[in-house]
């Protein structure tokens, strides 16, 4: 059965063109998909990412656990609050999704993970579980907001003065509560854009009210359509799309997430990439003809063929940008050829991020 | 739902309309600008192409995704909008305004096969 969020009445008063999404009936634009990205690199915009799954994690076990359980080492999170971004791995490396890890205290963390594999993340982590005295909450009672730009914070404060005290303090990938009328809020100093901002999660009832409060501040709302794109200009991988059960990490741009650091950690999938040599990268590539990347298109390069996994257009660069999966002996500054329609177009290839902060960085 | 009643339409939401000389200017509507997004990209055929109806001849690229163009009748392409080319995002803004290609007929009686604005506008209720 399709899914709302609490915030599916506020996108159809605001116009939002309603598409589903992993199960979920959700704003792919909201008139101007290319505006909202600008907004969000410019300015401020927002995304209603309740679709998303929070897990809360308590138990004497809870450290233990993650450290089994991520291939990120969430022994590095010492200070309250902090945050960390992992893969979830199957015994054979492959990818069960990506996720942040919020730390409050060795006994209590927060997940969370994507939509679409929500229920097989919960299964799997139940499973894991049975070993650790850990208990997992899915906290459905929540909703979650991404406000994002460089003016993001600010208008944030504007919207709720109050919570300037605790959320200014916030380092990058730093979250705190907020207690506002017997209710608790995580701010957290997180995205999926390569802009500054917050991602909020807040009790369900009020998501409606916050999100007015939001856009009285002039933080404009913005659909999936535009977090595609940001986060692509971002150098940010998309599960499902760029990696899962059939890749791992380290030929999906995500080496520096795996952490084999402590030799004694033995963490999922540890054993099937510890060692080896992998025969593939993944790289960004800049269309130099003219044209869009897509995803699943052919790369022909000097050291054999390979695939784009994302592609779009880049509002920021005004040209077309991608990442692809390729023979190891492809490096950044190669020229390519990317098969679209029966042409090769060629492409140069690039070390993601294309964009952040506002500015082109290639 | 902006379909203007002198033209002629397809299923595949392109219009169509007769000029005086009897070749025909060609778009996408309306409804299909709005379908697919911001454009991005356009790729039009040359002057000179002979084109079968319902032959792929043009490709026009969203944000989201690329969406194939049909010769809505037999004939040859006399026409391709560059300036459209350079400024995808026109066909956003007048749909019927930015063209993208023009044909003469090889049949002019062909033209009686496509659907009139009426009957365009079930299709794109519909779809």
């Amino acid at each position: 059965m399709i899914q709302r969020t609490p915030l599916y009445d506020s996108h159809v008063a605001a116009h939002g063109k309603i598409v589903n999404f992993a199960g979920w009936e959700m704003p792919i634009n909201y008139g101007s998909q290319i505006e909202e990205h600008h907004a969000v690199r410019q300015d401020a915009g927002m995304f209603d990412v309740s679709h998303m799954l929070g897990i809360d994690l308590h138990g004497s076990e809870a450290q233990a656990f993650l450290r089994r359980l991520l291939a990120n080492d969430v022994a590095k999170l010492t200070v309250p609050g902090k945050a960390l971004y992992s893969c979830m791995l199957q015994e054979d490396g492959g990818v069960i999704d990506d996720l942040i890890v919020y730390f409050f205290t060795p006994t209590n963390y927060r997940i969370v993970v994507n939509a679409g594999t929500a229920e097989k993340d919960l299964a799997w982590m139940r499973l894991q579980a049975a070993n650790f005295a850990v208990s997992l909450t899915p906290r459905r009672d929540l909703a979650m907001i991404a406000v994002q730009g460089p003016q993001a914070r600010e208008r944030f404060w504007t919207a709720f003065p109050d919570s300037r005290a605790a959320s200014e303090p916030l380092g990058v990938f730093q979250a705190a509560a907020w207690l506002i009328d017997n209710t608790s809020w995580l701010i957290a100093r997180t995205g999926y854009t390569g802009e500054d901002g917050f991602e909020i999660a807040v009790p369900a009832t009020q998501a409606a009210d916050v999100w007015q409060k939001l856009i009285a501040a002039g933080i404009k709302p913005a659909g999936l359509g535009a977090r595609d794109t940001l986060r692509l200009e971002a150098g940010m991988n998309l599960y499902g799309q760029d990696m899962d059960e059939m890749q791992n990490p380290l030929e999906s741009g995500l080496a520096w997430t795996v952490d084999m650091k402590d030799t004694n950690r033995d963490f999922i999938g540890k054993s099937a990439l510890a060692g080896r040599q992998f025969n593939r990268t993944f790289v960004g590539l800049v269309l130099l003809d003219k044209g869009v990347l897509r995803a699943h298109q052919k790369v022909v390069t000097a050291h054999g063929g390979g695939e784009t996994t994302s592609g779009s257009f880049s509002p920021t660069l005004n040209q077309s940008i991608a990442f692809a999966r390729v023979p190891a002996g492809v490096v950044p500054g190669d020229t390519v050829e990317v098969e679209i329609r029966d042409k090769l177009l060629k492409a140069k290839v690039v070390k993601p991020p294309f964009a952040r902060n506002g500015k082109p960085l290639i | 739902m902006n379909v203007p009643a002198d033209l002629r339409y397809t299923q595949s939401h392109e219009w169509i309309k007769q000029e005086t000389d009897g070749t025909l200017t060609i778009g996408i509507t309306d409804h299909a600008q709005e379908a697919l997004g911001d454009i991005v990209f356009l790729e039009l055929p040359d002057a000179g192409r002979t084109v079968k109806a319902g032959e792929e001849c043009a490709v026009v690229e969203s944000v989201k995704a690329a969406s194939d163009i049909y010769a809505p009748v037999a004939g040859e392409v006399v026409a391709r909008n560059d300036a459209a080319i350079d400024a995808p995002e026109s066909v956003n803004q007048d749909a019927y305004a930015a063209w993208l290609f023009k044909l003469k007929p090889a049949n002019a009686a062909d033209l009686a096969g496509l659907l009139d604005a009426a009957a365009y506008e079930k299709v794109a209720a519909a779809s």
